[in-house]
């Protein structure tokens, strides 16, 4: 990128910009009674820094919400506040509120464990555990005092038939997890993700490790799911972010810029950052 | 590429030279060092068994020793060394793993009492075997044995030299080597892997239960082994705390004493009343200490081995 500097409207994003942020229209927030997840005026510090500065949206259920931005802009620490994975890193502060299906998710006394039941996570890499791929299905149901045979093959089935893996993989669920390909493994952790029968999916860049064809497959897993659960994507790929949401956030140094339904924000976005960001001026 | 066809504006790069002296030598040199250390062992490994292969016969295995110990075996020592180095094991790695998550998972990184506790284990790793013999000696058998012994009312049972002090004991001594590679293998368990699990729903033991500890059992295995071939040898920390230098019997308690081959060798090389009848068994007997710690570290050897295998996948 930096080689080919000739356009001259460039915004340095050395140089401050302050982003002129543009309230959701009424046609998303007519669909939201009630959102699944929100937040309200959301402030996050990483010791000194200050990552998400006010952070104000609300995403409705069944339905796919991409949060887009460059890197650093703050859209993978937005998105770990929905299940508090931000908790393992040190010396984190949080101001404001994050709700979900309506309930504040920083509150005293709440049960971190039992939230990250409800709001399940994909990662950027897959990260099965090294063991088989059924004990992969049915960790989270184990976890939960689940050990009954019967039951948890006919949920682990159930689960991998869901995330389309279930015919790629019926005759080895024995087998050990990393013998599956990169987007197998992928689509596993979504499997074993469902297990636990979630609210929310979390997505923070699910295809950004796997190669072109495993990305269909993972993106067309999304569109079916969504359905069932509300789904969240973090994606550095503008072009997944316009095929798989119903809405879609641009987020830039930690301001969430503008919120608006996919089409509409691809096509007639009415924030310049916005415009400038989604035709390849930065990013 | 239109840059490598301008005209650059320094003088010419110096050409190498033709022979690395350098390298040269510090490879002869690396060679040399490594062929030494390979000539050493084998030496010494090759003295052994020419030696006391003759006399590890069975009756050498299974026999005591007799008529002064001039004769006879050592089937006592070798029972007792494996009874020893069991009953270690089975105390130190529990409580070494369980040092480790602690410190590695539980404890606050910054707390001055978590350094102090690191401190204190680095510093465990320095003091000499003798002085864990001494401290065995005080604390186990005449503060802990005797105050139970009065606790119970009973006479002398559990407050003299035993087999479960001695190992209590050698645990001491190799503490620090478990805590710190349980430490090292935890810490090689990706992030992702506990990120996985707790984006599941699962709790924090429930994490270090079923995640961590299964991915570390390689290195914790690591430590055992160290430990293991370093308590069948070590004789300082037993000599007063449950070691004897002649038994009748076997021990069938944990708080009978017993012969062990280390110091079994000390007392050959040592307390013989003829030097040149005993040579031939104390070459045997450290040919056969010898091979049971490499028979007890292959064991553990070939179960990391396998556990690493499952854990790539390969199974």
């Amino acid at each position: 990128m930096p080689v080919n500097a000739s356009t001259p409207e460039m915004p340095a994003l050395q140089k401050p910009i302050v982003p002129e942020r543009v309230p959701a229209p009424e046609t998303v927030a007519a669909a939201l009674h009630p959102p699944r997840l929100a937040t309200h005026d959301f402030q996050f510090y990483y010791g000194a820094v200050h990552a998400l500065k006010g952070i104000s949206i609300a995403m409705p259920s069944n339905s796919v919400t991409a949060i887009i931005g460059p890197s650093g802009c703050g859209k993978s620490t937005l998105l770990r506040s929905f299940n508090r994975m931000n908790d393992l890193i040190p010396g984190v502060r949080v101001e404001g509120r994050v709700e979900v299906s309506g309930q504040d998710v920083y509150a005293h006394g709440i049960d971190v464990v039992e939230l990250r039941r409800r709001v399940g996570m994909v990662f950027q890499r897959p990260n099965p555990f090294p063991k088989s791929i059924f004990e992969n299905v049915a960790f989270g149901l184990n976890m939960l005092g689940l050990h009954d045979r019967g039951e948890l093959s006919a949920r682990v089935e159930d689960c991998l038939r869901r995330a389309a893996l279930w015919d790629e993989v019926k005759d080895r669920l024995d087998r050990s997890a990393l013998q599956l390909s990169g987007g197998q493994q992928q689509r596993l952790c979504i499997a074993r993700c469902l297990a636990v029968e979630p609210e929310v999916i979390l997505m923070d860049e699910p295809a950004s490790a796997l190669d072109p064809t495993a990305t269909a497959r993972v993106e067309e897993l999304v569109l079916e799911l969504k359905s069932r659960y509300t789904i969240v994507v973090v994606t550095h790929n503008m072009q997944q972010a316009a095929r798989i949401s119903n809405q879609t956030a641009f987020m830039l140094q930690g301001e969430l810029v503008e919120f608006d339904e996919t089409r509409r924000m691809f096509t007639s976005p009415r924030a310049k950052l916005t415009e400038d960001y989604i035709t390849g001026r930065f990013g | 590429m239109t840059t490598s066809t301008l005209e650059s504006p320094f003088k010419p790069l110096p050409k190498r030279r033709g022979f690395d002296l350098q390298g040269a030598s510090f490879t002869t040199l690396a060679g040399a060092a490594a062929l030494i250390i390979a000539l050493m062992v084998a030496v010494i490994m090759g003295n052994i068994v020419l030696n006391g292969w003759s006399s590890v016969t069975w009756e050498f295995l299974s026999g005591a020793p007799r008529d002064g110990m001039t004769r006879g075996g050592i089937f006592p020592a070798i029972y007792g060394t494996v009874l020893l180095v069991l009953l270690m094991v089975a105390a130190l790695v529990p409580f070494g793993v369980g040092a480790a998550v602690y410190l590695h998972e539980y404890a606050d990184q910054t707390a001055w009492s978590t350094r102090a506790v690191r401190f204190a284990v680095n510093n465990l790793a320095g003091v000499p075997s003798i002085v864990f013999g001494l401290f065995g000696l005080g604390f186990f058998i005449q503060f802990l044995g005797a105050g139970i012994d009065r606790a119970l009312g009973l006479d002398v049972v559990y407050g003299k030299p035993a087999l479960m002090w001695a190992a209590l004991t050698l645990a001491m001594l190799n503490l620090p080597v478990v805590i710190v590679t349980t430490e090292e293998a935890l810490k090689t368990v990706p992030r992702e892997m506990r990120e996985a699990s707790l984006a599941l729903g699962a709790t924090r033991w429930q994490t270090v239960r079923h995640v961590l500890v299964p991915q570390a059992l390689p290195g914790i295995l690591t430590g055992a082994i160290l430990a293991i071939s370093r308590g069948a040898g070590e004789v300082a920390p037993i000599l007063f705390t449950g070691a004897a230098y002649f038994l009748p019997f076997l021990p069938s308690s944990p708080t009978d004493q017993f012969m062990e081959l280390g110091y079994h060798i000390f007392v050959l090389a040592t307390q013989s009343p003829d030097i040149d009848a005993t040579r031939p068994l104390l070459y045997g007997t450290v040919l056969v200490l010898l091979a049971l710690t490499f028979l007890l570290n292959l064991t553990a050897i070939t179960l990391r081995a396998r556990l690493r295998a499952s854990l790539a996948g390969r199974s």
